[in-house]
């Protein structure tokens, strides 16, 4: 039996409190969908779990033209995944949101919960990454937001110090002169983690590529992006030969590793392919 | 440290105190002494212990039973409707041999009454896609979806 203490916060000064005061080994219970799987596989050892799941104010949803779709801490996978909202203006994160685990388990893991594990193969990080999405944290003493580029640090790593809380996104509002896709490569289609996974957010302007952002999963240990590709693709019209060199260089920016899943090389491949596809498939948003 | 937990089992009002540790899936086999909803993997990966909670599946190994408070849980126990009458999944199940073991039977037929709740007339992709968290070792499938689409031609049929 791996046994822990269940502490239930009502506010989240008290999870914070809570979080400092019991010690280490002591952590946020979302869905508890990475954590119980960790402290049955042994992966983690966890002496107490605070569960936030009563703290009032973490599970609205709201969008509105100026700052976007916010969603709060508790808003599971499944939730977002059925607004026609989300379905409409953030398709990259909605085929992100549908392609995690199983019904069941959407039904109980919590996007802010999959950012936080930070794993590199995560799949809501590469669209929230190509869409610009921001982190609100709260501590004690401030409130902050990250971009959330910055909010990792590593392979299951973040910028969260002991006490602090992420009480929900933010992603940017999504115009009409935008296009999104994510793509994800498993070995079979459900119920798989990503071998890579690649987001792509465009903005075109009178045929021109005005801004783009590319975000690469499972290829390094935090999502990475592909800043020269990007910079290549800039004020073109995203033709077929720009689109290849771009992704050439997507697959020299990358820094996969080989693990069961998949070899670095398999993975640098899968990169340029899905690099190209992806584009594509964001330019079809808007035809 | 025991917990108290209020909830309901199949609309039946329950009470039971529980480690704060102990999953939904244990509680349900072992202090309530419900032991049709299986543990195969108790990871998530299976969906053999499937139940519906507020009415939305999940992974009853991945919920704890302290989190039921309150709330309606069913499980496989509550499917039939009346004693001497089974729930038309379970009895196209029967037929069509879509059960072998049995093992991964409880989780898929609570999972296929939630995707026929919801859409009674499911395609072959929805109810692959809606099965994808329920592996099966013994079957191949093929005479699961058989039977979830049969028992979709009855349910439709003897609705009024
Ligand atoms: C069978 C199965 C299949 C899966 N498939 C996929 C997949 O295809 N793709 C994928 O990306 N993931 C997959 N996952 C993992 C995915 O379910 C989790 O990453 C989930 O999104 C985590 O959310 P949670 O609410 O369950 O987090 P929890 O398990 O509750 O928490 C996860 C971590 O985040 C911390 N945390 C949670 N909320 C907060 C907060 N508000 N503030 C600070 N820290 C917090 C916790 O302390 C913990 O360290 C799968 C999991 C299972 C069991
Ligand atoms: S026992 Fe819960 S999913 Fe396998
Ligand atoms: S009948 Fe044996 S696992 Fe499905």
């Amino acid at each position: 039996m791996r046994r822990f203490d269940y502490h239930r916060a009502e506010t989240l000064e008290q999870a914070s409190r809570l979080l400092t005061e019991l010690g280490d080994d002591t952590f946020v219970f979302n869905g508890g969908t990475d954590l119980l799987v960790e402290i049955r596989e042994r992966l983690r050892r966890v002496r107490n779990v605070v569960d936030i799941k009563q703290i009032p104010g973490l599970s609205d949803i709201t969008y509105d033209e100026t700052r976007g779709l916010t969603f709060g801490a508790l808003v599971t996978v499944g939730r977002l995944e059925n607004l026609s909202l989300v379905r409409q203006r953030y398709p990259n994160l909605r085929s992100a949101l549908a392609s995690l685990g199983s019904i069941q388990v959407r039904n109980r893991a919590t996007v802010v919960g999959n950012i936080c594990r930070a794993s590199p193969s995560a799949d809501t990080i590469p669209p929230l990454v190509a869409d610009g999405a921001f982190v609100h944290i709260y501590s004690r003493t401030d409130m902050r937001v990250v971009p959330i580029a910055e909010f990792f640090t590593g392979a299951g790593k973040t910028v969260l110090a002991k006490g602090e809380i992420v009480t929900g996104i933010t992603v940017p509002p999504a115009a009409d002169n935008i296009g999104k896709a994510y793509l994800k490569h498993g070995r079979r289609k459900a119920m798989e983690l990503s071998t890579v996974g690649v987001a792509v957010s465009l903005a075109m302007e009178e045929g021109v590529c005005s801004d783009i952002r590319i975000a690469l999963g499972a290829v390094g240990a935090t999502v990475l992006r592909a800043p020269q590709a990007e910079a290549m693709l800039r004020g073109t019209r995203l033709d077929a030969a720009a689109v290849r060199n771009a992704a050439d260089k997507a697959m020299e920016e990358c820094t996969p590793i080989s693990n069961v899943r998949a070899s670095a090389d398999y993975r640098r491949d899968m990169v340029g392919v899905l690099t190209g596809r992806a584009i594509k498939q964001a330019l079809e948003t808007f035809a | 440290m025991k917990r108290m937990v209020d909830f309901t089992v199949n609309g039946e009002a329950r009470e039971m105190a529980v480690d704060g540790c102990r999953s939904l899936l244990d509680a349900l086999r072992d202090d309530v002494g419900l032991t049709g909803t299986k543990k195969g993997c108790d990871v998530g990966d299976c969906g053999a212990c499937t139940v519906l909670v507020d009415g939305e599946p999940v992974n009853a190994c991945l919920m704890l039973a302290v989190e039921a408070e309150g709330r309606a849980v069913e499980t496989i126990e509550g499917l039939q409707p009346d004693v001497d009458r089974l729930h038309p999944l379970q009895d196209a199940f029967m037929r069509h041999g879509a059960s072998q073991c049995g093992f991964c039977t409880p989780g898929i037929l609570m999972m296929a009454k939630k995707l026929l709740d919801d859409n009674p007339r499911p395609t072959d992709e929805e109810i692959r896609f809606g099965l994808s968290g329920n592996i099966c070792r013994c079957t191949g499938y093929t005479k699961i979806f058989d039977a979830i689409k049969s028992a979709a031609r009855e349910m439709e049929a003897a609705r009024p």
